[in-house]
C-alpha cells in the first residue's frame, strides 16, 4: 500500500482563506461546534460534581438506596450510563449531520484543486 | 464462600505452579510473534512501519486503543485499589473512562484530518515548525517514560507472585526479558504487528475480565448487593461499610482526589500512545468509529473492574492481598487463584503479563517515531531527509527506549502502577492537552504559547512529584521516611500544573510580538473540519 498523503502538502492553489468564509464551511463549522460545545461542557460538569460530591460528601454518598447499594455507587455507574449515552448521540449526529457535508466540501476542494 | 475464603489464604501464592504459568506465557508470546512476523514482512515505507500502512479499520482499532490503553494499571492497579480502598480505587475507572470523551468530541477526528504520524505534525501546522516540534517530542518522551515505568513495575510485581521470585535479582531478569520481547515485537512488526498484538490481547483480556465477573456474580447470586455485603463481611476497615463510600483512601486528603480526578480525565486525550492510534486508520470517519468501539470496550472492562474489585476483597481479603508478594497489584491474580485454582491463575496471569508486553510495545514504537519523525526528519534534516534513513532512526531508538526501560523498571520495583500511571496523565494533561486544545479551537494561539505551554506544563508537573510525597517523607516514599524534601502536600499534581499549562498557552500567546500566518490558520481549520487532503480522492 502506497501511501496517499505526501509529507509536505503540496503547494495548494486553493484560497483557504476565502473557503473559511464560504456560507457551507462556517455552516459546517457552526452545527459541530453548537452540538459539540455544550455537550463537552455538560460532561465535565457532571463528572466534577460528582467528584466534587465524593471529595466533601461522603456521608451522602454513603446514604443507603438499595441493600448494600448505595448513592455513590448509583451515582458512579450513572457516569458510564451517561458516557455511554453522549457517545452514542454524537455518533448519531455526526453520521447524520457531519458527513454528508464534510464529504461534499472535500469533493468541492478536490475540484478546486485540479483546476 | 469462607470456604472459598480459607482456601485462598491456605494456598500460598508461592505454591502455584511456576511451570504451567511460564508455558501458559511462552504460548502467547509465540503465537503473537508468529503474528508479528507476518505481518511485519510488508512495511516498506515510513507510514507502513509508523502506521500500519493506515489499513485498519474502525473496530480493528478499536479494540487496538482498548489494548494500548487497558494497561496493566487498569487491570492490576485498579483491580487492588478496589480491594484495598473500596471505592476510592472505583474512581481510577470513571475517570480513565469519561476521559474518552474528550478525546471523541474534541480531539480524535480533527486531529486525524491534520495530521500525519505524530502530535507535533498538528501542533506545528500552522506554528514555526522547529521549536514546536521539539517541545512537542520532548513531552511526548517524557509521558511515554512515565508510563513505561509503570507498566515495567506491574511486570516484576506480577513475576514476583507467579514465579515465587522474591528476590531483586531475579525481578531485574523477568524485566529485562519482557524488555527484549518488546523490542524484538517492535523491530519486526512495526506499527503493524504492535496494533495486532494489541487486538488480540485486549480480546483475551476483556474476555478474562468478563468471565471472572460473571463466576465472582454467581457466587453471590447475580446480586451486586449480596457481592458488596460479602466485602464488607470481611472488610478490616474501620466502621466495615467504609468500604462502600469515598474517603477511605483519600478522605483526609479531598484536593488529592481532585487533583487526581483531574489529571485522569484530561490525560486520555494527551496520550501520544492514544492520539497516535487516530492514524492507522483511513479516514476520520474510521477514528471516530474506533473511538466509539473503544468506548464501548473500555466502559465494558471498567465495570468488571468493581465486580473483580470488590470480589477480590470478599474472597481473598485486603489482608492477605497486601501481605502477597507483588502487594496491591496481585488483587487479580490472587482473585482468579481463588475462584479457578492454578490453571486460570496461570491464564489471567499470562493475559496480564500479555497486557504489559503489548501496551509497552505500543508506547515504545510512539516514542520513537516521534524522535525519528519529530526531531530527526524535521529539525536536524529539515524534512529533506530520506524517509528510509527515519525508519531506521526509529529503529535504532527504539533499542536505546528498551534499554532505558529496563532500567528504569528495575528501578521502580514495588511502587503502584495506577498510580504511576496517573502521574503519566498528569504530565499528559498539563504538557499536551493545552496545546492540543488550543491548536485546534484558538485562532489567536502562537509558537510562544505552545513552546511556554508545553515546557511550562511539563516542568510544573514534574517538579511537583519531585517534592511531593511520592518522592520523599512517608513510608511508601521512593526515598522512604527518613528523606524529605516534600513541601508540595499532594501526591498528584494535576490541580496545579494543569490549569498552569492553560494559562501560560494564553500568556504566551497574548505576549507574543510575532504575528502566526493567517493563511496557515484557515488552511488548518478547512483541513481539519473536511478532512481534505488527509483522506484520499473520492471515487467518482
Amino acid at each position: 500500500m502506497s501511501e496517499a498523503v505526501k509529507d509536505a502538502p503540496p503547494k495548494s492553489t486553493i484560497d483557504y482563506e476565502a473557503f473559511e468564509k464560504t456560507p457551507r464551511f462556517r455552516e459546517l463549522k457552526r452545527t459541530r461546534n453548537s452540538f459539540v460545545v455544550p455537550l463537552a461542557i455538560f460532561f465535565l460538569v457532571w463528572y466534577f460534581a460528582y467528584v466534587l460530591a465524593a471529595a466533601y460528601l461522603p456521608e451522602f454518598m454513603a446514604t443507603p438506596v438499595v441493600g448494600r447499594i448505595n448513592l455513590g455507587l448509583l451515582l458512579g455507574l450513572g457516569q458510564f450510563v451517561t458516557t455511554f449515552a453522549i457517545t452514542m448521540s454524537y455518533v448519531t449526529f455526526a453520521n447524520r449531520k457531519i458527513d454528508p457535508r464534510t464529504e461534499e466540501l472535500r469533493l468541492e476542494l478536490e475540484r478546486m484543486e485540479q483546476r | 464462600m469462607n470456604a472459598l475464603h480459607s482456601l485462598a489464604t491456605l494456598v500460598k501464592p508461592v505454591e502455584n505452579n511456576p511451570v504451567l504459568n511460564i508455558s501458559i506465557f511462552l504460548a502467547f508470546v509465540a503465537i503473537t510473534l508468529v503474528i508479528v512476523i507476518r505481518s511485519g514482512r510488508n512495511n516498506k515505507s515510513a507510514a507502513d512501519y509508523y502506521t500500519g500502512g493506515r489499513s485498519f479499520t474502525g473496530p480493528q482499532n478499536g479494540f487496538a486503543i482498548a489494548g494500548d490503553y487497558l494497561s496493566a494499571a487498569s487491570f492490576l492497579g485498579i483491580v487492588g485499589a478496589i480491594a484495598i480502598s473500596g471505592y476510592d480505587g472505583f474512581m481510577y475507572s470513571i475517570g480513565f473512562l469519561v476521559a474518552w470523551l474528550v478525546a471523541l468530541l474534541l480531539v480524535a477526528e480533527l486531529m486525524r484530518n491534520t495530521g500525519k504520524f505524530t502530535m507535533a505534525d498538528v501542533l506545528s501546522f500552522r506554528l514555526k515548525q522547529g521549536p514546536v516540534r521539539v517541545a512537542a517530542a520532548t513531552t511526548t518522551l517524557a509521558v511515554c517514560f512515565f508510563y513505561l515505568l509503570a507498566q515495567m513495575a506491574g511486570a516484576g510485581g506480577l513475576v514476583s507472585l507467579l514465579l515465587g521470585i522474591n528476590d531483586k535479582l531475579g525481578q531485574s531478569i523477568v524485566v529485562t526479558v519482557v524488555g527484549a520481547l518488546m523490542i524484538v515485537y517492535v523491530l519486526v512488526g512495526g506499527m503493524k504487528g504492535t496494533t495486532w498484538v494489541q487486538i488480540v490481547k485486549a480480546f483475551l483480556l476483556i474476555l478474562g475480565a468478563l468471565a471472572m465477573s460473571i463466576w465472582v456474580l454467581a457466587l453471590n447470586g447475580f446480586n451486586l448487593s449480596a457481592l458488596l455485603d460479602s466485602a464488607v463481611a470481611v472488610s478490616t476497615s474501620v466502621p466495615a461499610d467504609a468500604i462502600l463510600a469515598p474517603g477511605l483512601k483519600y478522605g483526609s486528603n479531598p484536593l488529592d482526589f481532585i487533583s487526581l480526578a483531574l489529571a485522569l480525565v484530561l490525560g486520555t486525550a494527551g496520550l501520544p500512545h492514544v492520539l497516535m492510534r487516530f492514524y492507522t486508520v483511513p479516514t476520520a470517519k474510521e477514528a471516530r468509529r474506533s473511538v466509539v468501539w473503544a468506548i464501548w470496550l473500555i466502559g465494558a472492562f471498567y465495570i468488571f473492574t468493581l465486580v473483580l474489585g470488590f470480589g477480590a476483597a470478599s474472597l481473598v481479603g485486603a489482608d492477605t492481598v497486601l501481605a502477597a508478594p507483588g502487594g496491591v497489584n496481585s488483587a487479580a491474580p490472587l482473585l482468579a487463584l481463588a475462584l479457578g485454582g492454578p490453571l486460570l491463575l496461570g491464564f489471567i496471569s499470562a493475559i496480564a503479563f500479555a497486557t504489559i508486553l503489548a501496551v509497552v510495545a505500543g508506547i515504545t514504537i510512539t516514542a520513537a517515531t516521534s524522535f525519528a519523525h519529530d526531531i530527526y526528519g524535521s529539525v536536524i534534516k529539515k524534512g529533506k531527509g530520506n524517509p528510509d534513513d527515519e525508519v531506521k532512526v526509529a529503529r535504532r531508538t527504539v533499542i536505546v527506549i528498551g534499554v532505558l526501560a529496563i532500567a528504569g523498571g528495575i528501578g521502580v520495583q514495588g511502587q503502584n502502577i495506577a498510580f504511576l500511571v496517573a502521574l503519566a496523565f498528569a504530565v499528559a494533561a498539563s504538557a499536551n492537552l493545552p496545546t492540543i486544545l488550543y491548536s485546534l479551537f484558538w485562532r489567536g494561539f502562537t509558537t510562544r504559547g505552545a513552546v511556554w505551554s508545553m515546557y511550562g506544563g511539563l516542568a510544573s508537573a514534574i517538579l511537583l512529584i519531585v517534592f511531593s510525597p511520592v518522592f520523599s517523607g512517608t513510608e511508601t516514599s521512593m526515598f522512604g521516611a527518613d528523606v524529605n524534601f516534600a513541601f508540595f502536600p499532594l501526591s498528584n499534581p494535576g490541580i496545579i500544573s494543569i490549569p498552569l499549562g492553560f494559562l501560560l498557552g494564553w500568556l504566551g500567546s497574548v505576549t507574543s510580538t510575532v504575528k502566526e500566518s493567517p493563511k496557515l490558520a484557515a488552511e488548518m481549520s478547512v483541513r481539519s473540519l473536511t478532512g481534505h487532503g488527509a483522506e484520499k480522492a473520492v471515487e467518482h
